[in-house]
C-alpha cells in the first residue's frame, strides 16, 4: 500500500521536477490518493477532510527537498502531521495523591476492557504498585468470573461483586476495601454499554460523581468504523475521559479511529493491547500508529523491535559458530533470551502485513513456560557443560534437573532438542543468520 | 439487561420504525438535496460519498457505486434527485438480496453450527439468543462450549443455556476444543437433539496457529458426523469498519463460511460494510443482532437494512 501511494504519488509529481516547490495543483492530485488511504483505514469522513485540508495548506509552496522525491516529500509532510495529531501528553496515568487511586474503564460491549484492567494493572504492578480490581459489570453473564480469573493469574488483589446487585455501591465498597488491605490502585471494570443508552450511561455518571476516579480510560477496538467519533465524543462529554486504550492491535486493521478519536475527544492515547496475553500491552507510539494508518504496516516497531533485540554482530558471529559445529548450549542459551526479548515471532510476523499469513510461520511460537525451563535448566549446568553437551552424563543429568527445579525427562527433552537443532542448523548453514532469525523451534 | 430500551437514535429502531425522530445521515442529505436543488449536481454526488463512507461501506466501494449512479445520471435515467435516491436504493437491495437467505433448519437429524469471529463481536450472546429461538420454535437445541480459552466463556455460556433451557456440553478450562466438540457430537444422538451449536473462542483471522485449531475442529465434526458443519457462520460487529472485509475473506477463505451474523445493530453504526462483503464473496447474511436480550435476534431482511440505511 505505503509503496503504491508512493509510486502513485511520484509519477503525479513527475511533471513537477524542476520547479523547485509543490504547487496547489499537483499537492491536490497527491491528495486525492492520501485522502483514500485515510478513509480506508477508518479514519473519520469529516477528520479526513479537515486534515486534508491542514495538510494542503502546509504542503503547497514547500520546498521540495533535494534528498527526496516529491511524493515522498508530501507523505512525509502527512507522516509528520498525523503524529503531531495523535502524540501529545504522555501516557502517564496520573496517580500521584491518591490512596487508593481509582481508574475506572469503560466503552462499547466487547472493546476489550477486561482484559485491559488486567493488563494495565500487571503494568502498575511492574511499577511496584499494589493493584485490586474490581467488577462493576453485573450485566453480562460471568463477567465478574473472567476478571476474577484473569486478575489471579497476576496475582492482583480481588474485590468479589458477585451479591452486590448495584454497580455504584460495588465501587463504594470496593474503594473502602481496597483502602482497608492496603492498596494503592483499584481498577474498575464497567459493563460494556452502548453510548445512546442513556440509563447506562447515567449510571457511569454516578459511578463517576460518587468515586472521582485519579483516570478515566475509554477503550476503543481498533477496529472500529465510522462510528467511533460519536461513541468516542459521546463519552467523553459525558464522562471527561482521561485517556484512550486501544485494543486488538494485533490484527491487521489500520486503526484509523486513533486519529478520529484523539481528534474529538483531544485526549491522548496512552496505551495498546496487541494481544489476548496479560502482557500484550504497549505504550502507545505515535509515529507508528501514523504509519499504520498509511499502510506501511507498523515497519517501524518491527525493525526497532528486532534491532533491540538481535544484533547484527551478534548474528554473524552466531552463524559462523554453526558453520564451524561449535554452537554451544551458551550460545543455545543467548540465542533463547534474544528471541524472547522481542516478544513472539508469530507477534512480530503480524506486524508485517501479508505475513501474518504465511503458512510456514505456525507453531514456530515456543511456549512461555517452557522457555522458562529451559533457560533454568541451562542456568543449572557448569560453563563446562554448556560448552560441550558431551560430557553431561547420567549423575550430571540428575544434578541439573535438581537444580534447575525439573525433572531428568525435562533435562534429557532439552538436550535433545538441542542436539536436533544443532543438526538441522548444520544443515541450513546456507541460510545463515538469516535462518536464524526465524528459527524454528523444536520444542513443542 | 436494560439496554437499548427507548432510545430513539440506535440504527435498529429506524429498522424498527422506518421514520424515526432523529433523522440522520443519509436522509438529512437527500432530504435537502431534493428540495434545495433542482438537478442531479456534483454536490449532490459529494454528499452522498459522505453518507455512504459514514455507513462504512468504506471508500473504494462508495466510489464504484457513486461512477455507478453517475453513468446512470448520464443516461437520463435520473431526471431529479429523488430517482437518483430510488434508484441507489435498489441497486443496493439487489446486492444483498442474493444474502437474503434464512437458516433453515431441517427437522430430521443433527444440524451442526459452528460459531466463530473475532474478538468480541457476540458470539455467545447470539448462541443464547439462537437457542432461544430455535427451543421456542420446538427445535431441541443443544450448546457445545468450545471456547475453552477465555476466561469464564464456559461459565457464560452456561448462564445462557440454563436461560434457555438447552443442554450443555462442556470441559473444563484449557481443554482441547475440538475434543469438547468430540464428545457433544456423541451426545448429540443419545439426547435427542437436533440443533447443535459450537461456541468457539474469539480470535483475530490474522493468528495462524488460532485458525489451525478452527480446522480441526471442523475436521473432527466433518469426521464424526457426515456434513458438519453444516453451517459455519461469522459473527461481525457492526462497529466494525473496513477490517471487517480481511475478516470475513480470511476466515472464508481458512475455514469456510456459509452464513454471517452481524451483532450491534442497536447502536448507531449501520455495518454497511457487510454490503461490500455481500456483494464481493455472496455470503448469506443470516441473523442481526439488536440488543443483549434473549429475543434480540432478527432474520436480516434487505429491504428492510436498506431502507433503515436511506429513510
Ligand atoms: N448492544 C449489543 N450488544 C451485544 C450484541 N450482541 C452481543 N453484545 C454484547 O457484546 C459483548 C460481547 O459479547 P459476547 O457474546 O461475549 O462476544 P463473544 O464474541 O462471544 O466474545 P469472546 O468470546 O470474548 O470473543 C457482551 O457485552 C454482549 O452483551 C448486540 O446485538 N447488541
Ligand atoms: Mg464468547
Amino acid at each position: 500500500m505505503f509503496e503504491n501511494l508512493t509510486e502513485k504519488l511520484d509519477s503525479v509529481f513527475k511533471k513537477l521536477k524542476g520547479k523547485g516547490t509543490l504547487d496547489e495543483e499537483s499537492v491536490r492530485e497527491a491528495l486525492k490518493d492520501i485522502r483514500m488511504a485515510l478513509l480506508e483505514a477508518d479514519v473519520n469522513f469529516k477528520i479526513t477532510k479537515s486534515f486534508i485540508e491542514d495538510v494542503r495548506e502546509r504542503a503547497v509552496g514547500r520546498e521540495v527537498l533535494e534528498s527526496i522525491t516529491p511524493g515522498q516529500q508530501v507523505v512525509k509532510i502527512v507522516h509528520d502531521r498525523l503524529i503531531e495529531l495523535m502524540g501529545g501528553d504522555s501516557s502517564h496515568l496520573r496517580l500521584a495523591n491518591r490512596f487508593p487511586a481509582p481508574i475506572m474503564l469503560v466503552g462499547l460491549q466487547g472493546c476489550g476492557k477486561t482484559t485491559s484492567a488486567v493488563k494495565i494493572a500487571r503494568h502498575l504492578m511492574n511499577q511496584k504498585r499494589s493493584v485490586s480490581l474490581v467488577s462493576a459489570d453485573v450485566y453480562r453473564p460471568a463477567a465478574i468470573e473472567q476478571l476474577k480469573i484473569l486478575g489471579e493469574t497476576i496475582g492482583a488483589g480481588f474485590f468479589d461483586s458477585t451479591m452486590i446487585n448495584d454497580p455504584v455501591r460495588i465501587c463504594v465498597d470496593a474503594l473502602s476495601d481496597a483502602k482497608e488491605r492496603g492498596y494503592d490502585t483499584l481498577i474498575i471494570d464497567t459493563a460494556g454499554r452502548l453510548h445512546i443508552d442513556t440509563e447506562l450511561m447515567n449510571e457511569l455518571k454516578k459511578i463517576k460523581d460518587i468515586i472521582n476516579p485519579a483516570e478515566i480510560l475509554f477503550v476503543a477496538d481498533a477496529m472500529t468504523g465510522q462510528d467511533a467519533v460519536s461513541t468516542a465524543e459521546t463519552f467523553n462529554d459525558l464522562l471527561d475521559i482521561d485517556g484512550v486504550m486501544l485494543t486488538k492491535m494485533d490484527g491487521d486493521a489500520r486503526g484509523g479511529a486513533a486519529l478520529s478519536i484523539k481528534a474529538v475527544t483531544g485526549k491522548p492515547i496512552k496505551f495498546v493491547g496487541i494481544g489476548e496475553k496479560i502482557d500484550a500491552f504497549e505504550i502507545f507510539h505515535p509515529d507508528r500508529m501514523a504509519s499504520r494508518i498509511l499502510g506501511h504496516g507498523d515497519v517501524l516497531t518491527l525493525v526497532e523491535k528486532a534491532q533491540m533485540a538481535f544484533d547484527e554482530k551478534a548474528a554473524r558471529e552466531l552463524e559462523k559458530k554453526i558453520r564451524k559445529d561449535s554452537f554451544t548450549l551458551e550460545d543455545f542459551r543467548t540465542q533463547l533470551l534474544q528471541i524472547r526479548k522481542m516478544g513472539s515471532l508469530e507477534d512480530l510476523m503480524g506486524m508485517i502485513p501479508g505475513m501474518g499469513k504465511i503458512k510456514a510461520m505456525k507453531n514456530v511460537t515456543p511456549d512461555e513456560k517452557e522457555f522458562v525451563k529451559i533457560i533454568a535448566i541451562i542456568d543449572s549446568m557448569t560453563k563446562k557443560e554448556r560448552i560441550n553437551y558431551r560430557i553431561i552424563n547420567g549423575q550430571r543429568r540428575k544434578r541439573i534437573a535438581r537444580g534447575s527445579g525439573t525433572t531428568v525427562q525435562d533435562v534429557n527433552r532439552l538436550l535433545k532438542n538441542y542436539i536436533e537443532m544443532r543438526k538441522m542448523m548444520k544443515k541450513l548453514t546456507r541460510g545463515g543468520a538469516k535462518y536464524l532469525k526465524r528459527s524454528n523451534f523444536p520444542f513443542k | 439487561m436494560g439496554n437499548n430500551n427507548n432510545n430513539t437514535e440506535g440504527f435498529f429502531s429506524r429498522l424498527k420504525q422506518g421514520l424515526s425522530k432523529t433523522r440522520k445521515g443519509f436522509v438529512k442529505n437527500v432530504d435537502e438535496m431534493i428540495f434545495g436543488e433542482k438537478v442531479v449536481s456534483r454536490n449532490l454526488f459529494e454528499d452522498l460519498e459522505e453518507v455512504l463512507i459514514m455507513a462504512d461501506l468504506g471508500p473504494a466501494f462508495t466510489y464504484d457505486l457513486i461512477e455507478e449512479m453517475k453513468y446512470r445520471a448520464k443516461r437520463k435515467e435520473l431526471e431529479s434527485p429523488e430517482a437518483l435516491k430510488q434508484i441507489l436504493k435498489e441497486y443496493i437491495i439487489t446486492i444483498l438480496e442474493k444474502s437474503e437467505q434464512p437458516l433453515e433448519i431441517p427437522r430430521d437429524g443433527i444440524f451442526t453450527i459452528m460459531v466463530l469471529g473475532v474478538n468480541g463481536t457476540g458470539k455467545t450472546t447470539t448462541i443464547g439468543k439462537m437457542a432461544h429461538q430455535y427451543i421456542r420454535n420446538g427445535i431441541p437445541t443443544m450448546l457445545v462450549a468450545a471456547d475453552t480459552f477465555r476466561a469464564a466463556a464456559i461459565e457464560q455460556l452456561e448462564i445462557w443455556s440454563k436461560r434457555v433451557n438447552a443442554p450443555l456440553i462442556k470441559q473444563k478450562m484449557g481443554a482441547d476444543p475440538s475434543a469438547v466438540v468430540f464428545d457433544a457430537l456423541h451426545a448429540a444422538t443419545s439426547r435427542k437433539s437436533n440443533a447443535m451449536i459450537i461456541d468457539t473462542a474469539g480470535r483475530l483471522h490474522t493468528k495462524v496457529n488460532l485458525m489451525e485449531e478452527l480446522k480441526k475442529i471442523k475436521r473432527i465434526m466433518g469426521r464424526e458426523l457426515e456434513g458438519a458443519p453444516h453451517e459455519t457462520l461469522l459473527v461481525v460487529d457492526a462497529t466494525t469498519g473496513q477490517n471487517a472485509l480481511s475478516q470475513a475473506k480470511m476466515f472464508h477463505e481458512e475455514i469456510g463460511i456459509t452464513g454471517l451474523v452481524l451483532t450491534k445493530l442497536d447502536g448507531t453504526a449501520k455495518g454497511g460494510i457487510v454490503i461490500r462483503i455481500a456483494k464481493e464473496m455472496n455470503i448469506p447474511i443470516r441473523y442481526i443482532g439488536i440488543g443483549e436480550g434473549l429475543d434480540d435476534l432478527r432474520v436480516f431482511k434487505s429491504e428492510d437494512y436498506v431502507n433503515a440505511l436511506f429513510d
